[in-house]
């Protein structure tokens, strides 16, 4: 459905309100960074200073969950994209008994609440006594994270189409060269996409995580204590802003490399 | 070339002529992983979840007893943890519908009158704050809706004060603060899940043929009879869509709650806090079959009435 009709006014203006209260908040974290009051949250800010970036990058306690954040979201990823590409090379070579099961059971990780996965491993690990790691983080985060992956390769894949693959055998490649040679090439883009979605998703994941983590810190866990229990108000800010262009950036990046195709990145959360 | 056909060079060659001659051998190869590791990680976590949710805790030792019962479910009825269930789906029920309202403007105006730039616009408008921290946002709310932030000093910047005072004294919704009451918690809510309902809204808005808007108008429909006898049914599978979404994370959050609202609980702080400092798994896990439950029962009623056409 589209017109050139000009658009009513009142809709217009209910449509860019919309999009300016998806907006608005996020722009106060960034100002809240820079206020000189930590103890409240108080309305405008007294006053405006930079020093709490040098206070949140000389607090120790910062540090060891960003390092644990990037280090499970880097397995995540990893696991996710491989998994996530062999099952989409699978559904999209052949039709069979169960595929719709198969999709299903990719998607349904992120298409049921995060408590119940969180509570699914928790249970698990409590029955095979299991002790909690960073091995038992990443298991839940690459189990959500293959959907993303599969999301984007699957859409590649469906474009590539056979005769591609024919030609490829057809000059004498074997499946492996024709592999490395055809696909990885023009999976190339949506599998960086997929890949950097997954990374943001995972750097991100809170609710999955206080399950899975026992006394292990993540950065969005160790926002979360502050937000149960503020200290420095403002270095909470400043983690917030990190914590957002680290999710931001991969997204807007996953953006531009897969826009213009028939699906583009990030649709399907 | 030495043959006529291809020689086998190597196992790859070889294993090449095996794929062709067994095709199903190679997809069976490539989702062995996926398949196991989703099979065994996921299902096998949600069968665990099922088998501890029928097993209870000895009152005096605190300990899990492995034994088959329906005690642990029982307990879900006594008052208190009832009220946590209704006081969810009710809060959930009522997130979907404002997100209903809110959305539509918004995917309407993006399906028929964005293009170009502004199509652009509307698209990453509305996927930068779906994807962007989840944390991040409901922080933001606290900021906003805390006793001396913004709200408070728009409301008595433009004389509101009493208005909003008016609101927080309201019985059961209201509080000490927005940050401490329902109204916030929907509120944000409603912010952190508002993407969720204007992608599928928009994707079904954009399926709506152009001509049928031109024969309702033919027909003598004005804009608002179009809208409700056109538009709005054709709509209909995306808003069930979205609200598959909205009604279900709403179920099943317990972070949102626990950062702004009253001390009362929602079914997702109960999960967490039983599986937790109560130690009490067996009780946790029943709680958390609940969603499942209304969220099968959901579904069900939603494919039939055709929104899996819109996903």
């Amino acid at each position: 459905m589209h017109s050139d009709a000009r658009p009513p006014l009142a809709l217009t203006l209910a449509a860019i309100g919309g999009l300016l209260f998806l907006h608005m908040p996020i722009v106060l974290i960034f100002l809240y960074a820079f206020t000189t009051e930590d103890r409240s949250y108080q309305f405008p800010p007294p006053g405006l200073t930079t020093e709490w970036f040098a206070v949140a990058w000389n607090r120790a306690d910062i540090w060891p969950p960003l390092y644990l954040s990037l280090r499970v979201a880097a397995l995540s990823s990893g696991l996710a994209l491989v998994l996530g590409t062999l099952c989409a090379a699978a559904m999209a070579r052949a039709r069979f008994f169960g595929r719709d099961t198969i999709s299903l059971l990719v998607v349904l990780p992120i298409a049921l609440p995060g408590i119940i996965t969180g509570m699914s491993l928790r249970s698990a690990f409590a029955i095979g006594d299991i002790p909690f790691s960073t091995f038992t983080i990443v298991l839940g985060h690459a189990t959500f994270c293959i959907v993303i992956v599969y999301n984007n390769a699957v859409a590649r894949f469906r474009r590539l189409g056979a005769s591609m693959l024919e030609a490829s055998a057809d000059l004498g490649a074997n499946s492996f060269q024709t592999f490395r040679h055809v696909i990885l090439p023009n999976l190339g883009s949506a599998l960086l996409a997929g890949g950097m979605l997954a990374f943001a998703l995972s750097f991100d994941e809170v609710i999955v995580t206080t399950f899975t983590a026992g006394q292990q810190s993540t950065l969005p866990i160790w926002m979360l204590n502050e937000l149960v229990r503020p200290r420095q108000r403002p270095v909470t800010n400043v983690v917030a802003i990190v914590v957002f262009v680290a999710t931001f950036l991969p997204i807007l990046a996953a953006y531009y490399l897969t826009r213009g195709a028939e699906e583009t990145a990030g649709g399907g959360k | 070339m030495s043959g006529a056909a291809h020689p086998a060079r190597g196992p790859g060659d070889r294993l090449t002529g095996l794929f062709w001659r067994r095709p199903k051998l190679l997809t069976a190869l490539l989702l062995l992983p996926p398949l196991l590791w989703l099979g065994v990680v996921y299902i096998g976590s949600l069968v665990a979840l099922l088998v501890q949710s029928f097993y209870s805790i000895d009152q005096f030792s605190g300990l899990v007893v492995p034994d088959f019962t329906l005690k642990t479910y029982a307990e879900l009825l006594i008052p208190s943890n009832f009220d946590i269930i209704v006081r969810t789906v009710a809060m959930a029920a009522a997130v979907t519908l404002a997100s209903v309202v809110l959305a539509f403007p918004v995917a309407y105006f993006a399906a028929r009158y964005a293009k170009g730039r502004w199509k652009a616009v509307f698209y990453l408008g509305i996927m930068l704050p779906l994807w962007s921290s989840y944390l991040v946002k409901v922080y933001a709310w606290k900021l906003i809706l805390a006793k001396e932030g913004i709200v408070t000093w728009a409301a008595e910047g433009i004389g509101a004060g009493n208005l909003l005072n008016a609101v927080l004294a309201l019985p059961v919704i209201g509080g000490n603060s927005l940050s401490t009451s329902y109204i916030g918690t929907f509120l944000v809510f409603l912010y952190v899940w508002l993407p969720y309902m204007i992608l599928p809204m928009q994707a079904s808005l954009e399926r709506v043929p152009t001509s049928m808007l031109e024969a309702s108008a033919d027909l003598g429909a004005g804009n608002w009879r179009t809208l409700r006898s056109v538009i709005l049914p054709l709509a209909l599978p995306g808003v069930i869509a979205g609200s598959i979404f909205t009604f279900s994370l709403t179920l099943g959050d317990y972070i949102i709650p626990q950062i702004v609202g009253s001390s009362r609980f929602f079914i997702g702080q109960a999960v967490y806090s039983l599986q937790g400092t109560a130690g009490n798994i067996p009780l946790a896990a029943a709680f958390a079959v609940v969603p499942i439950a209304i969220m099968l029962v959901y579904l069900t009623i939603a494919r039939k009435m055709g929104a899996f056409d819109a996903l």
